[in-house]
């Protein structure tokens, strides 16, 4: 990948990241921020290759300290994300009941 | 294996694949009928990512990779588990920490090698280093004032000029390295060491009611620092992730000042979310108490009832006996509806989880926008551990530090009713004028307790 390709790469991304959150409700603000925390997560794949290809004992435990890192930033996110929007699949199924009622 | 297919290739394809997972999970995410399908398709490009790299050409050390892997994903695991809904907010600073520490970690392992050719590769490296080391001790100082692990706010004057200059120091240390000046490992770990102390400094000023702006910055910035890293080591899905991550976050730090009437420098640089304003604006007038059994009567024959809840009512663990009350109400036909401010809770959305574990339909919830006309008509407004948010202050105030602050207009409602454990002001300190007005009447008690007897009284009409 040379420099002005990878720099491409950083401006789409840039923009697509803001068109995407641009149109989310609020309801879904902190849902998505956990989902986005989960996202960064990828990190881990990085953290992999760094102790992947580390040789004196520093640079061993630094990696083994960002893998760990990692794994709880991919994985914590993954499942306080989950938990948060589980809820909104179970609402949305009552949600026709209730509002039925409600509105008589 | 075919000669075209390579594991290069395998590689490449798989980031390829996750990097598009990544924005279908969070485009998916956007409604809340689709949201959940979209963290499995993020999870998803995840779980690719991760195993293909165990392919990574020349790697070794797995008697490592892996048992760290475990450990860390384990205890994440476990503790996301277990956390309560209203603790979430902490929870994602800690897990967003880890990130900015694990780029960091990355960055630390290139630079006490120091193989990198050429400045733009340890440019790089020791700016993702920064930004990751400063949201990994900000994120973790973010953690403890949430969670009431840290309480005093450490400002002394002249702060700001320190943390400038942690900054400067860090920037010329940096510089150092990455010209292949002096890229000594002594000086690798000054970098660090300065990042994490500026990453403390910064966020142990800022209060508690400003930390969700925070924490989102720090979310913005670690997918920043992962893009920088991702740059370094040649990943795209690194580079895609973190940079979507961290303009999406960006407009996110945004959206959530814009909502609490704050600039993002004003969070930053001055002490005001922690109760440091003085009780400002004389109030006239007396609260006046109102039994459960009257505010059930009224309720019960109103046409159309309001709720609105604030964190106090998440913290009494309301929010299930409030649904019970409303389920009641609804079942006599009134109209009920909850209105929520976007700083209701602890960040924007987090009230709307709340009330979504409690069983509540999002479309009975409505934001500041949809609801506000809708005050006039109402014959009962029910407060329930919401202060701020409501105070008629911040419309015709301009001496009030929370002027200008967009409110939910509940003092239009025929019957104000607040339920209250004490007499204190709100989080900002500042007395509320809405609690002194002609419409409104106070209940007092603990919110899960109040709610208990207002169905009592709903049920005995």
């Amino acid at each position: 990948m040379t420099g002005i390709v990878a720099l491409y790469i950083f401006m789409l991304a840039a923009f697509t990241g803001y068109e995407v959150i641009a149109k989310v409700p609020v309801i879904l603000h902190t849902p998505l921020m956990s989902g986005s925390n989960f996202v960064h997560g990828i990190v881990l794949v990085g953290a992999m290759v760094a102790l992947g290809g580390a040789h004196t004992p520093l640079e061993k435990t630094i990696g083994v300290i960002g893998v760990l890192l990692a794994a709880g930033n991919a994985v914590g996110g993954y499942v306080v994300t989950e938990r948060m929007l589980e809820m909104f699949k179970s609402t949305g199924n009552r949600a026709g009941k209730s509002t039925g009622k409600g509105t008589h | 294996m075919p000669a075209w297919l390579s594991v290069d290739l395998l590689i490449q394809a798989s980031y390829f694949l996750t990097a598009a997972l990544f924005i279908i999970g969070l485009k998916r995410m956007s409604s809340p009928l689709s949201a959940r399908s979209g963290i499995l398709w993020a999870g998803a490009g995840m779980l690719v990512a991760t195993l293909i790299t165990f392919l990574y050409p020349g790697m070794s050390n797995y008697e490592l990779i892996v048992p760290a892997m475990f450990v860390g994903a384990g205890i994440a695991w476990w503790s996301g588990k277990r956390v309560a809904m209203t603790d979430m907010p902490q929870m994602i600073a800690l897990y967003n920490g880890m990130g900015g520490g694990a780029a960091a970690a990355i960055a630390a392992v290139e630079l006490y090698r120091g193989e990198a050719q050429g400045y733009a590769i340890p440019t790089l490296a020791v700016a993702g280093g920064i930004i990751g080391a400063i949201s990994f001790s900000g994120s973790a100082i973010a953690f403890g004032k949430l969670q009431g692990l840290i309480n005093s706010s450490f400002r002394f004057s002249g702060q700001q000029f320190l943390n400038l200059l942690l900054l400067l120091v860090a920037v010329v240390i940096g510089g150092m390295i990455a010209s292949h000046y002096d890229p000594s490992p002594m000086m690798v770990t000054a970098l660090f060491v300065v990042a994490l102390v500026l990453g403390l400094s910064m966020t142990l000023p800022i209060g508690g009611a400003d930390m969700p702006v925070v924490i989102s910055l720090y979310n913005a910035l670690t997918g920043l620092a992962v893009a920088f890293e991702g740059f370094v080591l040649n990943n795209a899905a690194m580079i895609i992730a973190g940079t979507v991550v961290g303009s999406a976050g960006t407009l996110l730090t945004q959206l959530m000042a814009r909502a609490m009437n704050r600039s993002l420098g004003n969070v930053l640089f001055s002490g005001f979310g922690d109760t440091g304003a003085a009780a400002t604006g004389e109030v006239s007038g007396a609260l006046k108490p109102i039994e459960a059994s009257d505010v059930g009567v009224m309720m019960a024959f109103a046409q159309k009832v309001i709720i609105v809840p604030g964190y106090g009512m998440a913290v009494a663990q309301a929010q299930h006996k409030i649904w019970e009350l409303c389920q009641l109400l609804i079942d006599r036909g009134v109209n009920v509806k909850f209105a929520i401010h976007p700083v209701a809770g602890r960040m924007p959305g987090h009230m709307n989880v709340l009330l979504a574990e409690a069983g509540v339909p999002y479309d009975l919830i409505a934001d500041l926008d949809e609801i506000n006309a809708e005050f006039e008509n109402a014959d009962v407004a029910l407060i329930i551990g919401a202060n701020d948010v409501v105070n008629p202050v911040a419309r015709t105030d301009k001496s009030s530090p929370i002027y200008g602050m967009p409110i939910l207009n509940a003092d239009k409602a025929k019957n104000v009713i607040v339920i209250k454990r004490g007499k204190g002001a709100g989080f900002s300190g500042i007395e509320n004028a809405l609690f002194y007005l002609d419409n409104t009447r106070m209940l007092y008690g603990d919110a899960q307790k109040a709610a208990a007897e207002l169905i009592q009284a709903v049920k005995a009409v």
